[in-house]
């Protein structure tokens, strides 16, 4: 059940204070690095971090002890004349997420974006948009009003479109013109959606509108608007034109904030707006459609990515693919009566969301050193690099592992505390995509490693100097996505006490056994490259007996890949873009 | 027909004309153009919403007008920054088509026209 409608805030916890600085100090950075100059930006970069990793630690420590969240009202006016920043369980857990990952960004950038040679403003430029994307983010996940959450929102798209097109060539400008121009599509019907909310219940602050929305035909307009508006920018299928260009193309620091952090921003709003502030809404339709696009972007994401010839892209795809596992969380958080119940739903979302941010970042650190070293980044020329750089490839393959949900990773307990739900609320269909879910993730991490692991036939020229410390720091956050399970996230979201104690139980090698092997079948089947271990003699005999079921599904995926790029084209994008939000609002009329 | 509907319309008017040219118009600058449209019509609407408070005894509702003046700012940046990127594209290849695969040497103006 979801707890009972939380008070209005009397006044700020004793705590509070660390919500305010926890968005200050970033931007006080930002502020800096503008006054001193391009010399110290990366000092200052590294001196800001600590303090901003030391904050979120202490709104971890401090929210259990404190009943409810903690808050921050600002000038003292209490909501609805001022506005309240709040840091409940779950932005405690992505504050978290958010220091960790900045941090070990940071640390893998520091020798690419070091103090600026002559010309190149790039150092410069990385510098404070991590600052700022991060002052965004933590706004995000402590805004206690829609009018904050937009604006933060905004900031968080000005901070990471810069960062596409830090290499300033002529396709990632395109590829960042084109996301600013999307994004700035779905804020506006964002801020549709508030102007409407504000027109009904004359204030936008979450706890009070939570209160006072029902299931007026206005408010469920709003809903449908809101919604799609974030869709559109957290890229979900079929709304994603703008996001593999722009991630693939983007320098591997870059990528790996865009990937991991800025997509889970908008997505903390749509569970914002979902949970916190609009649970009195008939929205089971509606989430049944969340969730089918979920499961379509599944499907398209996974397939397009095990046909792509560059390692880079592969991820960007895949990271469409988890975007979509992360919404499935909306439909099975919705019981068979069509009332938001299950606190296992939301718990299990936002640690797949954890995970994946964790997980994605390291791989994309890993690949961008993998990149460094070869000088390309074409899967079928990867053979021996497990060889030459072992830990970069290890790195990737414990990012991958965690997602795919082996035992103790977090994906794993997501994928379970989902399941259970889906089990609850009666909603089978859910189940097998979840499975398949980690089946597809397991495919493009086999394939990659396949191709990684096998022996090459002329040595590896390397083509830059390799440092342990930048090779650590994917590493050390691939791990963190895999002890994930380990870690007591109780105390912050509603997971039940028995999960923890599954992690050790009977039945867990076919737990493990079964993404794997379904992985290795997909891959085989649905990747059009050669295979390194197929050119062996029984590889060739079990090959020639699967040719023809292979034949079929490489067109299946051909189609797919086509249907894919025609959904990529601006206009058919948009179109889609509008057709959803009218379907959004059309389900959630009818329920009524 | 009162003055809050014919506001209204307006802008329901500006938000549709600017979706149109969105999503229609292949060059970038007309895109951003009509993002400024859509833009408009959404402040109109924040505006009418204001006037609505009117109704009800007070003056006029300042909560949306302080909202409107916001989303002014950001809608202001997000046109610099939307035109800075243009301009170096056109610096940098000669023509601002957002495709990728561009016919190049065109050298069409920033327009695009």
């Amino acid at each position: 059940m979801l707890p009972p409608a939380p008070a209005p805030d009397a006044a700020t916890t004793t705590s509070g204070f660390l919500l305010v600085l926890s968005i200050v100090v970033p931007i006080a950075g930002v502020l800096l690095a503008f006054v001193l100059g391009g010399r110290y930006v990366r000092l200052v970069a590294h001196t800001i971090i600590p303090f901003g990793v030391a904050i979120a630690g202490a709104i971890l420590l401090a929210l259990p002890q404190n009943e409810g969240p903690l808050v921050y009202l600002l000038g003292g006016w209490p909501p609805p004349l001022g506005v309240a920043l709040r840091a409940d369980g779950p932005s405690a857990v992505m504050l978290a997420t958010t220091a960790i990952v900045i941090c070990a960004v940071a640390i893998y950038a520091a020798a690419d974006f070091s103090v600026p040679a002559a010309e190149t403003r790039a150092p410069f430029a990385f510098w404070i948009l991590l600052l700022a994307v991060w002052g965004a983010l933590n706004t995000i996940f402590l805004g206690g009003d829609l009018f904050t959450l937009y604006v933060a929102l905004e900031l968080l798209t000005f901070a990471a479109v810069p960062m596409v097109s830090l290499d300033g060539r002529a396709e990632t400008l395109r590829s960042a013109l084109r996301y600013l121009l999307f994004a700035l599509l779905g804020s506006v019907f964002y801020l549709v959606g508030t102007a409407l909310l504000y027109g009904l219940h004359g204030t936008l602050d979450i706890v009070l509108l939570s209160r006072r929305v029902g299931a007026e035909p206005a408010a469920l307009v709003a809903a449908a608007l809101m919604t799609t508006g974030l869709l559109a920018k957290s890229a979900l299928f079929p709304l994603h034109l703008w996001l593999p260009p722009a991630h693939a193309g983007a320098p591997a620091a870059a990528s790996a904030i865009l990937s991991g952090l800025v997509v889970k921003g908008s997505f903390f709003i749509v569970v914002r707006l979902w949970f916190n502030v609009l649970p009195g809404l008939p929205g089971f339709a509606a989430t049944q459609l969340l969730g089918a696009l979920g499961a379509a972007a599944i499907v398209v994401g996974s397939m397009v990515a095990l046909r792509q010839e560059r390692l880079k892209l592969l991820i960007a795809y895949s990271t469409l693919a988890q975007i979509g596992y992360l919404f499935l969380m909306f439909p099975l958080a919705y019981d068979a009566s069509g009332r938001l119940a299950s606190g296992d739903a939301l718990a299990g979302g936002l640690l797949q969301a954890v995970s994946h941010a964790t997980a994605k970042a390291a791989m994309f650190m890993a690949v961008g050193s993998i990149y460094a070293m070869l000088g390309h980044d074409r899967i079928t020329g990867l053979g021996g690099v497990a060889r030459a750089s072992p830990l970069n490839v290890l790195a990737f393959a414990l990012g991958g592992i965690a997602l795919m949900g082996v035992p103790l990773s977090g994906a794993y307990l997501a994928k379970d505390l989902l399941l259970r739900s889906a089990n609850e609320n009666g909603q089978w269909w859910w189940e097998i995509v979840l499975q398949a879910g980690g089946m597809f993730t397991a495919a493009y991490v086999v394939l990659v490693l396949a191709h990684a692991l096998a022996a090459s036939d002329k040595p590896i020229a390397l083509a830059g100097p390799t440092s342990r410390i930048r090779d650590a720091a994917p590493l050390v956050l691939s791990l963190c996505s895999l002890l994930l399970g380990l870690v007591p996230l109780g105390l912050y979201l509603p997971i039940p006490s028995d999960m923890t104690s599954s992690l050790f139980g009977p039945g867990i090698l076919s737990k493990l056994l079964l993404p794997v092997l379904g992985g290795v079948v997909i891959a085989i089947l649905l990747s059009p490259w050669p295979h390194p271990l197929a050119s062996s003699t029984s590889g060739k005999a079990i090959m020639t007996g699967a040719t023809r079921v292979r034949r079929g599904s490489l067109a299946l995926g051909y189609l797919v890949e086509r249907t894919d790029e025609a959904l990529s084209q601006w206009p058919a994008a948009s179109m889609c873009l509008l057709l959803l939000a009218l379907l959004l609002g059309a389900l959630m009329c009818v329920a009524t | 027909m009162s003055g809050v509907t014919v506001f209204g319309l307006c802008a329901a008017a500006a938000v549709g004309l600017g979706l149109y040219g969105l999503i229609t118009n292949p060059q970038p600058l007309r895109k951003i153009i009509a993002f400024n449209l859509l833009g408009s019509g959404v402040f109109l609407l924040f505006g009418v919403i204001g006037r609505r408070g009117a109704a009800a005894g007070m003056g006029n509702d300042p909560v949306p007008q302080a909202l409107v003046i916001t989303g002014v700012v950001v809608a202001f940046s997000a046109t610099a920054l939307a035109i800075a990127l243009v301009l170096r594209l056109f610096q940098t290849t000669g023509s601002t088509t957002l495709s990728n695969a561009a016919p190049s040497g065109t050298g069409s103006n920033p327009s695009g026209d």
